[in-house]
């Protein structure tokens, strides 16, 4: 229990240990410890960025998506609106042609008619020459009686 | 125990260090022999040890204490050069864990810039505690496989926990002293340190018939500023000193009762595991306190009273 030299050594020893742990332990654990502090920090940071990242990524798909169905839909419709009027002009066409066939037809009708009616009106005066000699028993002199047959001819 | 001593001698034995220091000219051993000069030797009794005086080294204190710190420097250092900022292994954790345990106390108390301060603050946690630490070694295993098996002296004196020694605490507690003289004549000057020591509590009165009162109430603060100051090693180093010795004692009055039959002997057992026990907190709580408390007085060095 005396004190003495031990005293002075073992300031000495301080010293020495204090001075070692001040320049060579202390600044690398404290390093490394910042270091991974940092890290930590840096990593969770990253963490809330993907996160926002993927909540935006989710938003465009989201509009994407429905911008793609809308397009769809309007293609759609589009597709449709087209086929009716194909329809309707496929229509119209058909109408006109049977429009023009039909009154082609008239046409060829109305000729055919006429030219039987020609041919009835020649047919119908010699019918009513020959009828009319039979009636009267003699020839029927066509030159005096012309006039009246053609008469008969024309009101047919 | 060993053997033939009394109780009295076997604690005698226990509290006395291995001295290695001059015995003067003329001197008498302790087996009659009388030195023709001056001499370095081991003391052989408590008498020795004391009449060595002040040359005189206590090599298991100083043995003890150096090797301990080192410990703790080399595993220390060993883990500061290993480490990564990536997952820390076992140790590294555990180191990790004490550094940051360290610097948010110093942070706590100590608000100047100096990065020594911490890394004190390590060292003195970490080497208090080890060394405080030696003393839950039963009392007897140390001391006598050195005394009975190395050196072959059943009476040689070897103490194995160094802050049972005043000299290892107070020491250190020097130590402290001269880095808290160092900072504040660093901070302050000379003379803004002297003016702190001579101008607290009472600040002396400038004008009028009161001047006269100045060198009086100067002298008064001079004696209560250097008592005070004085006073802070000492009482860091005395109170760790004086904590781990009465444990040191128990331990001591415990281990006589193993040589008192088997009951006693069994009983003895359980006390000594039960203060052993108590005295893991003694341990720990002491060197913290030897931490904060050279905190705060490394503190108090770099307060600037002039400043507010």
């Amino acid at each position: 229990m005396n004190i003495n030299l031990t005293l002075i050594g073992q300031t000495i020893t301080f010293f020495i240990f204090v001075f070692f742990c001040w320049k060579f332990v202390w600044p690398a654990l404290i390093a490394v410890m910042q270091e991974r502090e940092q890290k930590i920090a840096e990593g969770l940071q990253a963490a809330e960025r993907a996160d926002k990242d993927l909540e935006l990524a989710q938003k465009k798909v989201g509009e994407q998506l429905t911008e793609a169905k809308k397009q769809a839909s309007e293609i759609v419709e589009q597709a449709n609106k087209r086929a009716i009027q194909l329809v309707d002009e496929a229509k119209d066409q058909a109408k006109v042609e049977a429009d023009r066939i039909i009154v082609a037809a008239k046409a060829e009708i109305e000729q055919e008619a006429n030219r039987a009616k020609e041919e009835l009106r020649g047919k119908v005066g010699a019918l009513a020459i020959a009828g009319a000699e039979k009636i009267l028993g003699q020839s029927v002199d066509a030159k005096s009686h012309n006039d009246l047959v053609n008469k008969l001819a024309a009101e047919l | 125990m060993a053997g033939e001593q009394t109780s009295t001698e076997y604690i005698q034995h226990h509290l006395q260090n291995w001295t290695y220091g001059k015995l003067p000219e003329g001197y008498t051993r302790y087996d009659g022999e009388v030195l023709t000069e001056s001499t370095w030797v081991s003391a052989h009794s408590s008498q020795e040890a004391k009449d060595m005086g002040f040359s005189a080294v206590h090599v298991d204190t100083l043995g003890w204490s150096i090797f301990l710190g080192a410990l703790f420097i080399f595993i220390f250092s060993r883990v500061a050069k290993k480490a990564t900022a990536d997952t820390p292994s076992g140790l590294q954790s555990f180191v990790e864990l004490v550094v940051s345990f360290v610097d948010n106390t110093v942070k706590d108390t100590f608000h100047y810039k100096n990065s020594m301060i911490a890394p004190m603050g390590l060292t003195i946690f970490c080497w208090v505690f080890i060394m405080n630490a030696m003393d839950l070694i039963p009392v007897d295993w140390i001391p006598h496989f050195v005394a009975n098996v190395i050196v072959g002296d059943p009476h040689f004196y070897f103490k194995v926990v160094p802050t049972t020694d005043p000299n290892a605490t107070l020491g250190m507690a020097v130590g402290v002293f001269l880095l808290m003289i160092f900072f504040s004549i660093k901070q302050k000057g000379a003379v803004g340190f002297i003016k702190e020591l001579t101008f607290h509590p009472f600040s002396p009165p400038t004008k009028g018939l009161g001047v006269l009162l100045a060198p009086v109430l100067i002298a008064i603060n001079f004696i209560l500023e250097t008592v005070s100051l004085i006073a802070k090693p000492i009482s860091l180093g005395l109170r760790l000193f004086g904590n781990l010795y009465a444990g040191e004692m128990i331990f001591i009055l415990i281990a006589i009762m193993f040589g008192a039959g088997f009951l006693l002997g069994l009983f003895a057992g359980v006390l000594q595991w039960a203060w052993a026990v108590f005295h893991i907190l003694v341990i720990t709580l002491q060197a913290f306190v030897f931490m904060v408390l050279t905190t705060v007085y490394m503190a108090m060095a770099h307060d600037n009273h002039d400043e507010h």
